[in-house]
């Protein structure tokens, strides 16, 4: 008795499902790779399957992040790949035109320049969000589209190579044995969750997200708390523009980003945070953000055609989503328990189950 | 700028009737259609003014905008009826890619006849809609998300069917290309001819049959929709299927305008054909909008890229900047006007 009701305590916890799914990813590998869980130490730096994966995982992981605090507003962000590519775009301008491309100082100034900008990308959309109150998808749509346009003029429509060595630290470098990359997403991830869960902000970005206005009336400047997680989350972006860009050692006005916006807000929904907003879940977009990179990486190295990739990430969408659909939920396990449920209050539980997911809207 | 190029100047008109004409004016629903198509004929005499020289005053090039857009016509009036009933398709790209690589396909290496891929492909788009309607009614998940997998879903299968690029020399399908309607003042191609009937189509279900005032009531307010008794899971299901219909039916017209398939053509195009929807004056919100300022909003998309063909030195990315300031533009428009109407 006491072990199914821990089980169920367990399967209730918000992360077990997106724990569920990325273990049991991780796992299809085995058969294909036996050395998949295997981490190498060559020349002093750490290789493996595990460590490519949180590697070039990274990017999605800073945009994702970011894009959970906005989630957790109620609002959406669709500029973040062209923030990436913005900040990208600016950042190897600007290294390229110096004639010292490796000089510390100048490189520091241009990833300045690039956050810079994505700064007022993000200060822009929080403004037309919160001041002037259109529609979070309508209002970041005009980045979304202008952007690259933007990143494109920048660089000339070129794609802008450069070759600095500092700047290559930050996307494709090794410290202590471990990508560079890795250590920047830690230090992203523990400063917003010590932020949002050990002061009141991330409360107050949840009861913003709940009811705005009820916020205001209560006395939480809700505006500013909502441009504040615009700008979080645009700096986020510039961030991963930064670490793209620098893996590639090349600014892409097109194509850099490309997409990142649809896989950040799936990471997030496969997280467990709701699109509604008012409650958010930091671990659970990590982890989302990680499932997404090991479908992909799942994908190349089980010899499916990469094609298909897109294919396998529309199921795992629709499965994950159904999954976290109270209405699918109760019309298929739902009936089950019915059917072959032992006792009556577990099935009053379980049919109450959908009740606190509800009321978020 | 276009606002006030919008407020009728009646000279000799008593003053009392010119403010409470304009105030009506300014308070009509229909204002941002005009304000639309204010912007379209501003940017068609300057354009005029500017490349005279170049023939820019033939009236084929204005038919060119029907020709070069068609498609995106058709997208967008698909994108209409989705927003109009407060949700969205973001998989209306990813259909028109698939589309093209389908018929390719089935006509290139299947060998099937024209006459029976076209069917077969409106009814593939159809069905696909269905099933993303059917997920966002049943399963209460939203929209956005649903068509975001349709996105990924129909992309895929392109890469599915192959990597590479399909040209098409089948003569039926070259043929049809090539047909042109005269029209006295210059000719227009097949696929403009379909998507000016699609428009009038859809202005007429829209408007005129009882179909149109339920996409109306759901947008509007599903709830009150609901109490009032509308089949509300009928409507919203039907909408997508509609959308899925246009998109296969632009896809078909793409594949006409490019006479290939590609995994990577309209990449991106749902957005155009939402930000058409958008500067056309119809409320993301859903509830409120008409389907001739989608014809507006692509016609503004379209001038764009000829004048910046016209002009010749100016790059694409041109194309990007002037959509995104045009969306701004619009959307604040929007805003001011509906936050009049609340107060």
């Amino acid at each position: 008795m006491t072990t199914t009701s821990r089980w169920r305590a367990l399967t209730r916890h918000n992360l077990f499902w997106p724990v569920a799914v990325l273990v049991a990813l991780l796992l299809v590998n085995v058969p294909f790779t036996p050395d998949f869980f295997a981490i190498h130490m060559t020349n002093g730096h750490l290789y493996g399957s595990l460590v490519s994966i949180v590697l070039f995982g990274s990017p999605l992981i800073l945009v994702a992040v970011g894009m959970t605090l906005v989630i957790a507003t109620g609002g959406i962000d669709l500029s973040v790949g062209a923030v990436v590519a913005i900040t990208g775009a600016l950042t190897c301008s600007y290294i390229s035109d110096q004639a010292d491309q490796g000089a510390l100082s100048s490189v520091l100034l241009a990833m300045g320049l690039g956050l810079i900008a994505a700064v007022v990308c993000g200060l822009w959309n929080g403004f037309l969000v919160a001041r002037m109150g259109i529609q979070p998808i309508i209002a970041t749509l005009i980045i979304m589209v202008a952007g690259r346009g933007v990143a494109q003029l920048i660089t000339d429509g070129q794609i802008i190579t450069i070759n600095s060595e500092p700047y290559k630290l930050i996307g494709g470098g090794y410290w202590l044995t471990l990508p560079f990359s890795i250590f920047v997403v830690a230090a992203v991830v523990a400063v917003t969750v010590l932020l949002t869960r050990r002061t009141a902000l991330g409360l107050l970005v949840e009861s913003v997200g709940g009811n705005a206005e009820a916020s205001r009336l209560v006395g939480i400047r809700s505006m500013r708390i909502k441009i504040m997680v615009y700008v979080f989350c645009a700096v986020c972006a510039g961030i991963a523009g930064l670490m793209i860009s620098s893996n590639t050692s090349a600014a892409d006005g097109n194509n850099a980003g490309l997409w990142i916006e649809l896989d950040a807000i799936l990471a997030v929904v496969i997280g467990g945070t709701s699109l509604l907003g008012g409650r958010f879940s930091i671990g659970g977009t990590v982890i989302g953000a990680l499932v997404i990179q090991t479908l992909t990486t799942t994908i190349y190295t089980i010899g499916v055609p990469t094609q298909t990739n897109l294919v396998f990430k529309a199921a795992v969408v629709i499965v994950v989503c159904l999954l976290q659909s109270p209405k699918f939920r109760a019309k298929v396990f739902g009936a089950r328990a019915k059917a072959t449920g032992p006792a009556a209050p577990a099935a009053v539980a379980e049919s109450a189950d959908p009740a606190p997911k509800m009321e978020v809207s | 700028m276009s606002t006030t190029t919008e407020t009728p100047a009646t000279p000799g008109a008593p003053e009392r009737r010119t403010t409470s004409r304009s105030a009506r004016l300014l308070g009509d629903r229909r204002l941002s259609v005009l304000v639309t198509a204010a912007l379209f004929l501003v940017m068609y005499i300057v354009g005029l003014s500017r490349y005279q020289n170049y023939g820019f005053g033939d009236s084929q090039v204005f038919l060119n905008l029907f020709i070069d857009n068609g498609y995106l016509l058709v997208a967008a009036v698909g994108a209409t009826f989705v927003i109009m009933s407060g949700g969205i398709d973001l998989s209306v790209g990813s259909v028109i890619g698939f589309t093209t690589m389908l018929t390719a396909w089935l006509v290139q290496d299947v060998g099937l006849p024209l006459l029976l891929v076209i069917p077969i492909s409106l009814a593939v788009g159809a069905f696909g809609g269905f099933l993303m309607g059917y997920v966002i009614h049943n399963f209460e998940i939203q929209p956005f998300i649903v068509t975001l997998a349709g996105l990924f879903l129909f992309r895929g299968l392109c890469l599915v069917i192959s990597k590479e690029s399909i040209a098409i020399d089948d003569s039926d399908v070259s043929s049809l290309a090539q047909t042109r309607v005269p029209l006295g003042v210059g000719e227009l191609s097949i696929g403009a001819v379909v998507a000016l009937v699609v428009l009038a189509a859809a202005f007429y279900i829209l408007h005129y049959t009882r179909f149109g005032r339920r996409v109306y009531a759901v947008g509007g307010n599903e709830q009150s929709a609901l109490l009032m008794g509308l089949p509300l899971g009928g409507t919203k299901i039907a909408v997508y299927t509609m959308s899925g219909f246009c998109s296969a039916l632009a896809g078909l017209l793409f594949m006409l305008y490019i006479q290939s398939g590609d995994p990577l053509h309209a990449v991106g195009m749902e957005l155009d054909a939402i930000a058409a929807v958008v500067i056309g004056g119809t409320l993301l919100t859903g509830g409120s909008g008409y389907v001739l300022g989608t014809l507006f909003g692509v016609l503004v998309l379209g001038l764009i890229k000829s004048i910046i063909q016209f002009e010749g030195t100016l790059s694409s990315w041109w194309t990007k900047i002037a959509t995104g300031v045009l969306l701004c533009a619009f959307i604040l428009i929007q805003r001011v006007m509906t936050a009049r109407k609340k107060t």
